[in-house]
């Protein structure tokens, strides 16, 4: 299982990270933003993109429109964690094809419920 | 500001003094049929206006300029500059928070990250040692076995005592890596406080240029606001609890993604 986390502090990924790795995830690789993560989602076969909303450079969303109009990465499992938490933005992100959506700030066992429970619905 | 408040409805006695003896020479005129006069007369008045606004005008530039020497973006000796460069010396000081707290989470997540494999190797070894001195206990142990567990065990005493020693300084560094939330909290108490002096000033030259549009029957056509997309991102929301556009935490994300069939 490998997985991208995508965050312009590296403190989150730092973070995330972790919480990812005592789930029994520790392949995993970290990009700030969503031009650098586009190209490493295209060349890397990842499993799962744990992506923030708001980065310079290229967003979250923007990160998730192109990776569901991108033929080989569309059914690629994405889960939002950001501290975006207006309702217009959740119900875009679910319209744009979002995974899960945990808000910030958001607790160990809150992010692997979330994880868990994308899994389950892929399997 | 009380003064061009007054300015508002007064006018000098002055002006209104010649307004009303012109006033008057012009009902005389009219009903003398001396238009040619008349005309000269509304000629007069209109000049009266004119100046009446530019004393005004006059006026309100210099409490402008007042105001603006408030605001400390005219500077003119060294204490000015001094405050002048408050300002600039603002976003340095906020710079200054976010390095202060991103070391203080790095150093913390340092030494977290430092205990954590030694805390799991201790588990490790722990349990080990408990399902082998369990066997001892059933006789379940050849004696060999048994001197190579009694090593095992004294080997274990050390390293927990060391081990222990070494997280107990870990938990201290992270105690002390939590001293910047005091030096941080100062430096965003005084730039909260400028930010507060700086909007004041704003509010008086707000109003200012209010009155100098009143006096002169300027009309602002107000660009329309920039509708914010859903898609910007904004960060976090302050006072979610009161606001029914924002959501208050991971429940209410929960049950909006579930109306929506998640």
């Amino acid at each position: 299982m490998k997985i991208l986390i995508v965050d312009d502090f590296s403190t989150m990924r730092r973070i995330i990270k972790n919480l990812l790795r005592d789930l029994g995830f520790t392949n995993t690789d970290e990009a700030d933003d969503g031009n650098t993560a586009l190209p490493m989602l295209r060349s890397g076969k990842y499993d799962f993109l744990v992506t923030d909303w708001n980065m310079p450079g290229m967003s979250g969303i923007d990160l998730l429109k192109e990776v569901r109009a991108d033929d080989a990465l569309k059914t690629l499992p994405v889960l939002m964690v950001t501290a975006e938490a207006k309702r217009d933005q959740i119900v875009a992100a679910a319209q744009a094809g979002v995974n899960g959506y945990v808000v910030k700030p958001f607790t160990a066992a809150v992010l692997k419920e979330k994880i868990e429970k994308i899994f389950e619905r892929i399997q | 500001m009380s003064n061009i408040k007054k300015n508002q409805t007064e006018l000098d006695s002055e002006i209104t003094d010649k307004l009303r003896g012109q006033a008057t020479a012009l009902m005389e005129h009219v009903e003398a049929g001396n238009y040619v006069k008349a005309m000269g007369v509304i000629n007069d008045l209109s000049e009266v206006r004119d100046q009446s606004l530019y004393i005004e005008v006059g006026r309100l530039t210099r409490s402008l300029h007042e105001a603006i020497r408030n605001f400390q973006i005219d500077p003119q000796n060294e204490e000015q500059q001094q405050a002048l460069s408050m300002m600039t010396d603002a976003s340095d000081r906020l710079e200054y928070v976010i390095q202060m707290t991103s070391k203080a989470a790095n150093r913390t997540m340092d030494l977290v990250e430092d205990a954590m494999p030694r805390v799991n190797a201790m588990r490790d070894q722990a349990r080990s040692l408990r399902d082998d001195w369990q066997r001892l206990r059933r006789r379940e142990m050849a004696p060999a076995e048994f001197r190579e567990l009694y090593t095992r065990i004294d080997n274990y005493f050390i390293t927990v005592a060391d081990d222990a020693e070494a997280m107990y300084g870990s938990l201290s560094e992270i105690l002390l890596a939590q001293d910047f939330q005091d030096l941080t909290g100062q430096v965003i108490h005084k730039v909260t406080t400028l930010v507060k002096e700086v909007e004041e000033h704003l509010l008086n030259l707000v109003v200012m240029a209010g009155h100098v549009d009143q006096l002169t029957g300027t009309v602002h056509e107000l660009e329309k606001q920039e509708e914010t997309s859903p898609e910007k991102g904004e960060g976090p929301q302050m006072r979610a609890a009161e606001r029914a556009d924002v959501v208050s935490g991971q429940d209410d994300v929960d049950d909006l993604l579930s109306s929506l069939g998640f």
